[in-house]
């Protein structure tokens, strides 16, 4: 009797809990409203340092006036991405962008899956420790530090160790800085310097996680080291590789300011320049707020197209997707 | 098993190729801190390689009596310390709330945020913010807009949702809020994470270049970083008031090089204790 009383009033709390569904959700908040007062600030974040300037890149269709403000400025539809169109310093930076982050992805992103499967060869797990401690380290550094590091101690014609070796070799050193066509490759290495050691870790980890049974397994099939590599080892982080592509190619058109910035000159602009960049020094520099903020716009779409696209074809092809 | 040759081989140019490589990364090390403690006549005739010629302590002796370098190494050490102190408290209580079941717009606040992870904000808009929240040459536009990374969001959400929920319902039954759950209960769980967001937030503002190139005008505000660039471009340390007889500026570069990367190295071992989990928490979720 005390069972079948019970049930009946579960079944009227459900009843209730229907008819009044809007009120569970505020029930829910007002219950909990700590929790949600908690979330908030870093929210109210997002929507104000994220969202906001997302919604200001409205000005790209304005003649934006710092002190007109967004109402007050007149709406000029397509004139600024007209203007751009026809400028030919734009394709030359389109050109750039595409190029350098096309190496990037050639050269650069391959780099520490090699490096972790060479690492992952080490059998002696002290020297492997000590190897990995140090490549890690430039990561953590400034890229003023990589720049600093790599136009004076490493490039320099006369203070650099590439130019130090040359010399004793019998060369003439090499004007690295002073010629736009080693610009991009400096570029590159300065990355991959910079960024092989701590891109091994997700792959690392990824290796440790593969089932040792399947080695056993190979290697009394009699597969050599090198077949189990290629067998087993590369086949069980491709579901990881193909994400961390992914990743890369969402942000493709993001190579970086910064990394740039701190090698740019003069001298090399011509190959060098990038979006980022050039909007810095157009926008920023030159005031020319609603002509960059269409360059960003613009720039945004190609990077949004490449990811959708990039993601379509893993989709179809590796059936590995980010979303 | 016995080895076979080919194998031996290539364990012996693997090593040699690894260790080629690794001292590839530590020969310009090597190279400034040796010309850091040189005097500048060696460092002009190019004698310092990879040990230190005519040793001395002028260099660093130039740096730390340099008032505008050791300004900006002040607030450098500000803007690491406050600046991570804001990140972490916003990146936890998001991390916290939303990691909790009874968060109902979980799905919804996730998605919000993961936009922005592809979306970025737009440089000149997000300018024009700062300018209009008047925060333009102020040390808060270093902090402020920068302060949670959604990467660093993640690695956090992703680590407090592991803890129990019954250590979290034992908590609630002995009657304790949200916040005091989140600093008694939480915390102690959450330190390894908690660690490593903090330290890879350090890290990340010490290195900051770009926040302070847009926002910062007053050299008085300069970080260590665009201090330090300015110094390796025009190499002219502003010395008016000091001796300027043995002074060689590529010297006094590299030192302040060396002196702007010490406090990394020294937080290094740290990191390098934590930065694995983070990162393999961090590439899971994504």
């Amino acid at each position: 009797m005390a069972i079948y009383s019970k049930n009946q009033l579960t079944i009227g709390d459900q009843a209730r809990g229907s008819i009044k569904k809007k009120n569970t959700v505020l029930d829910n908040i007002l219950k909990h409203r700590a929790l949600y007062f908690m979330a908030l600030p870093g929210l109210l974040w997002y929507l104000i340092f994220k969202y906001l300037p997302m919604m200001g890149s409205i000005i790209a269709f304005q003649d934006y006036n710092l002190f007109k403000g967004f109402s007050g400025s007149p709406f000029v539809g397509l004139k600024h991405f007209k203007f751009f169109m026809q400028y030919p310093e734009f394709f030359r930076i389109l050109r750039n962008t595409l190029v350098i982050g096309l190496y990037d992805i050639i050269f650069s992103f391959p780099a520490p899956i090699i490096l972790a499967l060479l690492l992952n060869e080490i059998t002696k797990n002290s020297f492997k420790r000590t190897i990995q401690t140090l490549v890690y380290i430039p990561h953590f550094l400034s890229w003023v530090v990589i720049g600093g590091i790599f136009m004076n101690t490493i490039l320099s014609p006369d203070a650099g160790i590439i130019n130090y070796f040359l010399k004793i070799l019998g060369f003439d050193p090499i004007f690295f800085m002073s010629k736009p066509s080693y610009i991009r490759s400096i570029l590159i290495t300065s990355g991959i310097w910079k960024d092989i050691g701590y891109g091994t870790i997700v792959y690392l980890a990824a290796i440790a996680g593969i089932n040792p049974n399947l080695y056993e397994a190979s290697s009394v099939d009699g597969a050599s080291r090198l077949r189990q590599v290629f067998v087993i080892t590369i086949p069980s982080i491709m579901s990881v590789v193909v994400v961390m592509l992914l990743l890369r190619i969402g942000h493709f058109m993001d190579f970086g300011f910064e990394r740039v910035y701190v090698f740019l000159s003069g001298i090399n602009q011509d190959a060098a320049e990038i979006f980022d960049t050039y909007i810095y020094r157009v926008g920023l520099q030159g005031s020319q707020f609603s002509y960059s903020t269409a360059v960003g716009l613009f720039k945004s779409v190609v990077g949004l197209v490449l990811l959708l696209v990039s993601n379509f074809l893993s989709k179809k092809l590796a059936d590995k997707s980010l979303f | 098993m016995k080895i076979s040759k080919s194998r031996k081989t290539f364990i012996f140019v693997n090593t040699i190729f690894l260790s080629l490589l690794t001292l590839s990364m530590m020969l310009p090390f090597v190279n400034i801190i040796a010309i850091s403690f040189s005097e500048g006549i060696a460092i002009d005739t190019g004698k310092v390689t990879f040990w230190p010629v005519l040793p001395t302590l002028e260099n660093y002796q130039l740096v730390f009596s340099n008032s505008a370098i050791l300004r900006s190494f002040g607030v450098s050490v500000y803007v690491t310390f406050i600046g991570t102190l804001i990140n972490l408290l916003f990146t936890v209580l998001l991390a916290y709330s939303l990691s909790r079941k009874e968060f109902k717009f979980k799905k919804a606040c996730s998605i919000f945020i993961l936009i922005t992870f592809v979306f970025s904000a737009p440089l000149i808009p997000t300018y024009i913010l700062i300018k209009s929240l008047g925060l333009l040459d102020s040390l808060w536009a270093l902090m402020i807009p920068s302060a949670i990374s959604t990467f660093n969001y993640f690695v956090l959400e992703s680590f407090m949702e592991q803890v129990p929920e019954e250590i979290i319902e034992s908590a609630r039954m002995d009657g304790a809020g949200e916040l005091r759950t989140l600093v008694q209960i939480v915390f102690p769980l959450a330190k390894p994470a908690l660690a490593t967001v903090g330290l890879f937030y350090a890290v990340t503002h010490w290195n900051s270049y770009m926040a302070a190139l847009m926002y910062i005008r007053s050299k008085a505000y300069y970080p260590l970083q665009v201090k330090l660039r300015e110094i390796i471009m025009e190499g002219n340390v502003d010395a008016s008031s000091q001796d300027m007889v043995v002074l060689s500026s590529y010297g006094v570069k590299m030192t302040t090089i060396i002196v702007s990367i010490i406090p990394i190295l020294a937080v290094y071992p740290f990191i390098q204790k934590y930065f694995v989990s983070g990162m393999t928490l961090g590439g899971v979720k994504e």
